[in-house]
């Protein structure tokens, strides 16, 4: 069919064009169904997408039939349309999430608009994950960063703090971003394009080049920022934890996972020519700061007494084992990233979703203190959380066994015995906070009666459904290596 | 002689270098939130310049077609380019400054020391709760 040949240009301009509608209705109900009706169809779209690559290995769509390089377009290939996909099922389940909880935080009169603008963040991550060209990338960057900003001062109504993370989310982010513009400033000086797969073969005509270089190492700068890994994280904590729940969700599992992806296409698809340089950043400076990152992020998360601050924290340290499986270099390495990506994001936001109905049902913030037995008293909901805070830490029969199983195989493969003892000794690291939250919510007896009635079917029915998804790839864990290892030979090449 | 015609010729180039620097000092170094937006943007501008030298080809004029083959022109793309990053500058600064006001309205101050004073302060309230 002639539509599904613009699909690539659907995923974006649909959300596009339905955020400014949305934007405009006068009732809350009415937005919240045309939001999920447009997630939905994206999901569709995307799975439709995975069928074509699945065929055909990659897909390209030119905007308005110009040719690349001189055009801009969007390139879906093994490497990112696993993560199309990812961006579109998280979106799908957190709207329906939000139908109950976001509007519980904020003002009736503002929800209209606090969904055009998470419509608008929705099409901006399908567009990060798809397009080839260096300078709309940054276009997307800005748009995904600027309605983030929005959706996390949205959770002012509940918590004034929110207004401060937001902030520094601003000025952090734009600092970011503009590092980026910068590095692709200079890689425009030494090729003269901005066409991803273009600057690949440009590059291996120059050989090594000081601009290019200079460039790499901006673009690199700038990308870390907004993934959040190690010491340029700052902005991540706050701004997840002062968001309202369902932002929080949609943020902590996607965005900085999109931003983790384009990290990896530049060190591997794009850069890889520059050899030296690339394995010299893996080795001396990623590996290191993604070691760091996960200690920081664990200890962190082990003194933290706010639930939603202490699980982004531990976001750090799993963003850590993402750049640390890349750092390895190797095939598997690759895949494993890609497969913890995957992971991940599933697991927090299903956690951050649980998260929110806690909150929802005693009315305050969830701290260690005011979580006191609510497990027994909202025992479905604390059921997924459980089963969701296992796959962090790594059980088997859920995704995390999967992730921390590929992760293991890459590290073993180094024959680096001490990196292995770290890692391992990180994991276990992680035990020590889940315990310290089942043991508050199960086994001490509730201190108040909850606000609500019963749990709200319509807020934990997502997190059920993310932590079925989460089983599933656990017990039947096919799909979810085939696309890891389908995305490190989109990189790399095959093994 | 050679080094003053180094500077001459990178004279763009040295404006955007000490552009940025002053920029980012200012966003470090300042403590009101309505400074750093002044600090972010002048950094952006930085970049700005920086592409638009680049397009900058010597001698080269306008690229509008003159129908002469031998017109050199300069490069049209990188000021494109820049006229999406101002687009996109205009609305960090605008969104910013609606932060602003609103941290003046929730907090009535909007110096980040006297900010974090306070924040150190409901942390410890959310402690008590």
């Amino acid at each position: 069919m002639p539509v599904f040949d613009n699909i690539p240009a659907l995923l974006v301009v649909l959300p596009l064009i339905a955020s400014a509608i949305v934007s405009l209705l006068p009732s809350a109900r009415v937005a919240w169904i045309l939001t999920f009706v447009v997630t939905l169809l994206c999901l569709f779209m995307a799975f439709e997408l995975v069928d074509i690559v699945s065929n055909t290995s990659s897909f390209s769509y030119a905007f308005g039939g110009w040719e690349p390089p001189w055009g801009i377009v969007f390139v879906v290939d093994g490497a990112n349309v696993y993560l199309v996909l990812l961006v579109a099922f998280i979106s799908v389940v957190s709207t329906f999430y939000a139908y109950t909880i976001l509007a519980a935080e904020i003002a009736v009169e503002d929800l209209p608009k606090a969904y055009s603008v998470w419509l608008l963040a929705i099409a901006s991550l399908f567009g990060l994950s798809m397009t080839g060209d260096a300078f709309n990338l940054f276009v997307f960057l800005e748009i995904s960063a600027l309605s983030s900003i929005t959706l996390i001062a949205l959770g002012a109504g509940q918590d004034r703090r929110a207004l401060l993370a937001a902030y520094n989310y601003l000025i952090i982010g734009a600092i970011g971003a503009t590092f980026y513009v910068i590095g692709v400033g200079y890689l425009y000086a030494a090729t003269g394009t901005l066409n991803l797969t273009d600057i690949v073969d440009r590059l291996n005509e120059l050989g090594t080049n000081q601009a290019a270089i200079t460039g790499l190492a901006f673009m690199l700068a700038g990308i870390m920022v907004k993934a959040g890994v190690f010491p340029v994280h700052i902005w991540l904590p706050a701004a997840y934890s002062f968001a309202p729940s369902a932002v929080s969700s949609l943020l902590a599992a996607v965005a900085t996972k999109v931003a983790i992806y384009y990290f990896a296409r530049l060190l591997f698809g794009i850069f890889a020519d520059i050899t030296l340089l690339v394995e010299f950043f893996l080795l001396y400076i990623l590996m290191p700061v993604s070691i760091i990152g996960i200690f920081f992020g664990t200890i962190a998360a082990i003194y933290q007494t706010d639930l939603k601050r202490l699980f982004a924290l531990s976001s750090i340290a799993q963003i850590g084992y993402i750049t640390l499986a890349f750092s390895l270099n190797s095939h598997s390495g690759i895949s494993a990233g890609f497969i913890h990506i995957i992971n991940h994001a599933l697991i927090k936001g299903s956690i951050f979703m649980a998260i929110g109905i806690f909150a929802f049902g005693i009315g305050k913030r969830a701290t260690m203190t005011s979580m006191q037995g609510v497990g027994r008293q909202m025992p479905i909901t604390f059921a997924g959380f459980v089963v969701a805070g296992l796959a962090l830490v790594g059980m088997p029969l859920t995704a995390g066994f999967i992730s921390k199983l590929y992760l293991f195989k890459a590290l073993f493969e180094t024959n680096n015995g001490i990196l292995v003892a770290i890692i391992a000794f990180s994991s276990v690291l992680s035990v020590l906070y889940l315990w310290k939250i089942f043991e508050v919510m199960w086994l001490k007896e509730p201190t108040k009666p909850l606000k609500i009635e019963k749990e709200p079917i319509m807020a934990y029915l997502p997190v059920w459904m993310m932590v079925a998804v989460i089983v599933v790839f656990g017990v039947y864990s096919n799909d979810i290596v085939m696309s890891g290892i389908g995305a490190a030979n989109a990189l790399i090449g095959a093994n | 002689m050679t080094s003053i015609n180094l500077i001459l010729i990178n004279w763009n180039y040295i404006v955007v270098i000490l552009l940025m620097m002053a920029g980012l000092y200012i966003i470090i170094s300042n403590q009101n939130f309505i400074k750093k937006l002044v600090g972010l943007s002048i950094f952006q501008s930085s970049v700005f310049i920086f592409y638009i030298s680049l397009g900058k080809v010597s001698g080269g004029t306008a690229p509008i077609l003159t129908g002469n083959d031998e017109t050199l022109y300069s490069n049209p793309l990188p000021h494109v380019l820049i006229l999406t990053a101002i687009v996109v500058g205009v609305a960090t600064n605008a969104l910013g400054l609606a932060l602003v006001v609103r941290i003046q309205e929730a907090f009535h101050s909007i110096e980040e020391n006297k900010l974090l004073a306070l924040k150190k302060f409901s942390e410890q309230e959310d402690r008590q709760l």
